[in-house]
């Protein structure tokens, strides 16, 4: 909900004008704090804009992570929460809980959700929280001035791997996606990238599946997007499309990772039981996972 | 007996010390006297050993452990070798001559030695001889009235086990008996 | 209309006191000796109406407690020392966004891993640091199952008053033990005032609202800790609680807390039967610091006895203010002192005050 009435409409009218486009009514009306180049504007909008059209904002509660988009609290219309650095799935899982009928989600980078929060990422989503997680991957943290990460690349020279990351003593990148297809509580995963406008409307469209699935109660829902850091990867913001593209995309390959409803079930519960079959622990919770 | 009874009940874990204590804590509850119950816990759950603290009494009470008490039951040797030196003067002992050795008369203290464990499979009540020494324990006593104590088993029996609360009476009366 | 008198568990008291006072939200991780409240929570809770959730760690479930209090709930989480210093810095962000909740820790002998026998080493960590930053949060101690029901019930009230998380301090053997209880008539969470502050989904009809503890302009972050500060001057000034036994015409006054206080209650008794004038002076909340009782006291000594190495003696001091001599007995790990070695610390220092 807007504070200040949106004149823009108004004012194109005025002058015989259409408007063509405009800040999504779910973003406030502030200014960001991002970088120049940077993926987080353009994820953030895709998600306000999801909420627009699907008429959700005013019953939204999201989950601002700690690192580049801490402030996102700011800057999203709907309720927000600031959550300790990694916990913003407990935190989502307690407001999904106390109120089912919201929509909660949670928005977080790859240090938040995939180091200090990994156990909290894991089992909010083996739970089946019915929530949405909107991942963001740029290999690096950003707040910080750019340190290693989990997902930070095998040679890739950050302020903590100056020499490059060496797997042999720094391990290698996590996948989260294929990391959390394995879980019985999912309903959906994919991985996108806002690299082209074409890349853009498929991650919309993700983002806007996720939150649809959480609509229909199916289950945990997370969308990866694999991103840039063009300041503390020290390139421009073409330079870091094209670093991204040559390098994160092969080892973080796009596409969807779980669907249960591609695969024919109504939701995450079924579609575990599925899996279980034969199980005797299992065979009386019937096919709608009661 | 000074009208504070302050009791330990001890044994192997699983043979229902916790649960005579209960008994008598209900018992205190129906009563409407003060009392406590404390039980030992520790990281066995079976098998090794337990005991717990039973206070009664007609002023609000201090320390629920019992360190000197005056009333023991003993079900089983390390019970009665680690409790049995620590008794108050005047205190009551109670044990299973089935299962403890060396049951010694000690000046000041009244003790009784009855064979609990075989006393109850003899009846058909196996599991129950912690009840039965319970009786005894009543009778040398009177911790509280007579129909007060059938009143607390059927307090403390689980409404799940309901079955289990006449055979609980009868162990009882063995134990009075005895 | 009065309840009936039951028998139960003081940790089974605590939780069916904390849903009595329409808390329908527990979040928890095993530990011992607390395990009787979570069992109980996860047993009751489905039955009405609540979520009983285990978490997959002490760190986990404070933030659960965290989120479900930002969204309006009356929430809470139990554990016992080990796993409360992990729950400390969700405490800290509890504290620094207003949000309130209740902790309750059973507290066992530490550091590390220590015992799992009681013990009250747990003191400073509850009245001083819970977590990083500066605040403080009421801290009640109590020393019966009665009063366990009570200040955990009382403990929601407090929270919602003050918009802040408020700790139970209590002890694996006053967890452990059974006693008759009055339970407190039970309240419909439906009943409790709004929380406008509460994130529920603003539907259009108001600014969102943010429950956030980060403040990137340092004057912003002190005007909200000015403002915390006033409300802690209020809870001060209003939610201190001490009773105070046999104190009237005591020469030896001993100061201790929860389940000590039972034990020094017992020695204190038995210290007028031989003829020493023995009070005692039990704090019910540790913050804020019945400070005025102490004070008031005209005893020529005070005796401390803490399941500890010495933590409220510094409180005592200070509350003090030198007007008379402080002592110290404690024992800690996880052995408790008995009535026979207090009495024997009161008979030395009585003999040592002369005629």
């Amino acid at each position: 909900m807007q504070t200040e009435p949106n004149t823009i409409a108004a004012e194109a009218a005025a002058r015989g004008m259409k408007v063509a486009f405009s800040r999504p009514d779910s973003l406030r009306p502030v200014v960001t704090n991002f970088c120049p180049g940077c993926t987080h504007g353009i994820i953030q909008r895709l998600v306000a804009e999801c909420m627009d059209e699907m008429g959700i904002e005013g019953t939204t509660v999201g989950v601002a992570p700690v690192g580049c988009s801490v402030m996102c609290y700011d800057f999203f219309g709907c309720d927000m929460i600031e959550a300790s650095h990694g916990r913003a799935p407990a935190v989502a899982t307690a407001v999904k809980r106390v109120h089912p009928g919201n929509m909660v989600f949670a928005y977080q980078g790859d240090g938040d959700l995939a180091s200090i929060g990994m156990a909290e990422t894991i089992h909010a989503a083996t739970r089946g929280e019915n929530i949405t997680i909107v991942f963001i991957n740029n290999a690096i943290y950003g707040m910080t001035g750019g340190q290693m990460a989990p997902t930070s690349l095998p040679h890739q020279v950050t302020q903590t791997s100056p020499y490059g990351r060496d797997a042999q003593t720094a391990g290698y990148p996590i996948r989260v996606c294929e990391l959390l297809s394995t879980l019985d509580g999912v309903a959906y995963l994919e991985r996108v990238c806002a690299d082209s406008p074409k890349n853009v409307r498929k991650a919309k469209k993700a983002i806007r599946k996720a939150f649809q699935y959480q609509q229909e109660k199916r289950g945990y829902t997370l969308v990866e997007v694999v991103a840039t850091c063009p300041t503390n990867w020290g390139m421009d913001p073409t330079q870091a499309i094209g670093w991204m593209q040559e390098n994160m995309l092969p080892y973080y390959p796009l596409g969807v990772y779980k669907d249960v409803v591609a695969d024919g079930f109504e939701n995450a519960a079924e579609a575990a039981f599925a899996r279980a079959e034969g199980c005797p622990m299992v065979a009386d919770y019937g096919k709608d996972g009661e | 007996m000074s009208k504070e009874l302050q009791i330990v009940l001890a044994g192997f874990g699983g043979q229902g010390v916790l649960f005579a204590g209960k008994v008598i804590a209900n018992a205190g509850l129906i009563e409407g006297r003060e009392l406590s119950w404390l039980p030992s816990y520790g990281p066995e759950m079976r098998g090794g050993t337990a005991n717990c603290s039973v206070t009664l009494s007609d002023d609000p009470i201090g320390s629920p452990l019992v360190t000197t008490p005056n009333a023991l039951v003993a079900m089983n040797q390390p019970s009665y070798d680690k409790f049995a030196g620590q008794v108050a003067e005047g205190a009551v002992v109670v044990a299973d001559s089935d299962l403890v050795s060396g049951i010694e008369d000690a000046p000041g203290v009244r003790v009784s030695a009855i064979p609990a464990t075989k006393l109850s499979q003899e009846a058909g009540l196996d599991g129950l001889s912690n009840i039965v020494l319970l009786g005894k324990l009543w009778d040398m006593t009177r911790f509280c009235g007579r129909e007060t104590l059938d009143a607390a088993i059927d307090k403390s029996v689980p409404p799940s086990k309901e079955w289990l609360k006449e055979k609980n009476k009868q162990a009882l009366q063995i134990g009075i008996d005895a | 209309m009065m309840s009936e008198k039951v028998l139960m568990k003081g940790n089974e008291a605590m939780a069916e006191a904390a849903m009595r006072a329409g808390c329908r939200f527990f979040f928890g991780y095993p530990i011992t000796p607390q395990t009787e409240l979570a069992a109980y929570m996860s047993r009751q809770m489905p039955k009405r109406d609540g979520v009983y959730l285990q978490a997959e760690s002490e760190v986990a479930a404070i933030n659960m407690v965290y989120g479900a209090a930002a969204a309006g709930a009356r929430a809470m989480t139990s554990s016992s020392s080990p796993g409360i210093s992990l729950k400390t810095e969700g405490i800290s962000y509890m504290a620094g966004a207003d949000l309130p909740g209740v902790i309750i820790n059973v507290q066992r002998g530490g550091p590390g891993l220590g015992s799992i026998q009681p013990s009250q080493s747990d003191y400073f960590q509850a009245t001083r640091a819970m977590g990083h930053g500066d605040f403080y949060m009421p801290v009640y101690a109590p020393s019966t199952v009665q009063e366990m029901a009570d200040l955990s019930y009382l403990a929601f009230d407090v929270a919602d008053k003050y918009r802040t998380p408020v700790v139970v301090l209590a002890d694996g053997m006053l967890g452990q033990m059974m006693e008759p209880v009055v339970l407190p008539e039970p309240v419909d969470p439906a009943s409790l005032p709004a929380k406008p502050w509460a994130t529920v989904g603003h539907e259009g009809k108001r600014e969102h609202v943010v429950v956030n503890s980060l403040f990137l302009d340092s004057e912003d972050n002190e005007r909200q800790n000015v403002a915390r500060f006033e409300r802690y001057e209020q809870i001060r000034r209003d939610e201190q609680r001490v009773e105070c036994y046999r104190t009237e015409d005591a020469d030896v006054v001993i100061v201790a807390f929860g389940a000590c206080a039972r034990i020094a209650r017992s020695a204190v008794n038995a210290a007028r039967e031989q003829g020493i004038r023995a009070g005692l002076i039990r704090p019910i909340t540790l913050w804020p610091y019945p400070v005025s009782a102490i004070r008031e006291c005209a005893a020529k000594v005070f005796l401390v006895v803490e399941m500890n190495m010495g933590q409220m003696i510094e409180d005592v001091r200070l509350a003090a203010e030198g007007s008379a001599p402080v002592e110290f007995y404690g024992r800690c790990g996880g052995v408790i002192p008995t009535p026979d070695e207090v009495l024997e610390q009161i008979r030395a220092l009585d003999e040592g005050l002369g005629d």
